[in-house]
């Protein structure tokens, strides 16, 4: 397999890491209380630790001098492959443990199968990772039933963020040319293979917190592709102001 | 490289890497943390291989620069590495760990099925650090640090951290 394509396939993974990350890290000193705060940026430094190691081995991999950092602060929107789910922004809490848990689900399933990965790089990186993303599912879905099945006004929260969220969830399962180079090499995962399984886990969840699955016709799709929603690029001007604004400033 | 699948410690440089610490947990040094996979003298460099507890912890960096540092004030010159596999279990944590964590405070890792009763259960297991009670409740499965879960003592009202168990 050329580094080139094993590079955009790390890119195709670690960005979804980065940037849930991201976004998560918004909610420092913004949580509903000072336990899920924490909470919260825990996963995301959890997040970044991840994106850390994809990074720093697709750095090492093109040579050139590159770092982790060119990576995370020098891309333009194009060239970022995360899926549209993770750049959503934060609307309400009910709307960031949505985000997560239907992430967090895939997020499992797409680490488990990594581990058989022929890359020992990339095994030792999901099998790190797993330890990680097994809490991250853990709470994530325990708030989805604490709100699903809590008072009424939570109830109807959570519900209408499932209702706008679900539709991104497709693209969590397409094969983009990079992932199935990947497939062949027997690096990469047959991600087409985990949504029954990832259906299923989020149907075990959403029954006990009293939540349907919306029914939708149109999934939304792009960001695989580089291209994204409109959130992407304003969540990237603050990722990358320090590097944008004092190029090579280095803490 | 980012793969050691034996632990191999130089005996000679145990009492170096004994010298430095956890900087969010100072009574704890990284040889009783689990952190240390190798260390080795090559070419008169001491070679120290070390693995992160948590992808995100932020800690690495600090006991990086923290164990060059003690190097050189034995006068030997460092090189440290981060290796991602195996990757680091709450096992690796030695009794004298355990022991250290207990007196400063942080409940240290039950067993996974115990740890899993506790967080998930809502059993009442962990021990209170400061009155040794087991009426104990979790109030966040995230503590001040990724690694660690919140809990209060319904007997002396106390909060204290809990080590959470990675296997
Ligand atoms: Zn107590």
């Amino acid at each position: 397999m050329k580094n080139e394509n094993l590079i955009q396939y790390i890119y195709g993974i670690a960005d979804n890491v980065l940037i849930l990350g991201q976004r998560l890290s918004e909610l420092c000193g913004h949580g509903p209380n000072l336990e899920t705060d924490i909470a919260c940026t825990n996963i995301a430094l959890d997040l970044l630790g991840q994106t850390r190691s994809y990074y720093q081995y697709a750095a090492q991999l093109s040579g050139e001098g590159k770092t982790e950092d060119d990576i995370a602060f020098l891309r333009n929107e194009r060239q970022y492959k995360n899926v549209l789910l993770v750049e959503q922004p934060n609307r309400h809490f009910g709307y960031v443990i949505t985000r997560q848990f239907l992430f967090d689900a895939f997020h499992l399933l797409l680490l488990e199968e990594l581990q058989n990965s022929k890359d020992d790089t990339l095994v030792a990186i999901a099998k790190k990772g797993i330890k990680e993303v097994s809490y991250h599912q853990r709470f994530s879905s325990d708030w989805i039933k604490r709100l699903g099945d809590g008072t009424q006004e939570s109830h109807k929260k959570v519900q209408e963020a499932l209702d706008d969220l679900w539709r991104f969830t497709n693209e969590l399962f397409l094969m983009t040319e990079d992932d199935k180079i990947a497939l062949e090499n027997g690096v990469g995962v047959n991600v087409l293979t985990l949504q029954e399984k990832y259906n299923q886990r989020i149907k075990e969840v959403l029954d006990e917190a009293t939540l349907t699955i919306p029914e939708t016709k149109y999934f939304q799709k792009g960001g695989k592709q580089g291209i994204h929603s409109e959130h992407m690029g304003y969540l990237l001007s603050d990722l990358q102001y320090m590097q944008r604004t004092y190029p090579n400033m280095k803490w | 490289m980012t793969i050691e699948l034996e632990q191999h410690i130089d005996p000679k440089l145990i009492s170096i890497l004994e010298k430095v610490s956890d900087p969010e947990i100072p009574v704890l040094s990284i040889m009783d943390m689990g952190v240390v996979r190798s260390a080795e003298m090559i070419d008169n460099i001491a070679q120290v291989k070390i693995t992160p507890t948590y992808s995100g912890c932020p800690a690495m960096d600090v006991i990086g620069d923290d164990i060059i540092k003690a190097f050189d004030n034995a006068n030997i010159k460092a090189e440290v590495s981060l290796v991602l596999s195996p990757a680091w279990t709450t096992d690796w944590i030695t009794p004298k760990g355990r022991k250290a964590l207990e007196d400063y405070g942080i409940a240290a890792p039950l067993e996974e099925d115990a740890d899993k009763e506790a967080l998930l259960g809502n059993k009442r297991i962990v021990k209170c650090t400061n009155c040794g009670s087991s009426n104990t409740k979790l109030v966040s499965q995230f503590g001040s640090t990724a690694c660690k879960a919140l809990f209060k003592c319904e007997d002396c009202l106390e909060p204290f951290d809990y080590f959470k168990c990675l296997k």
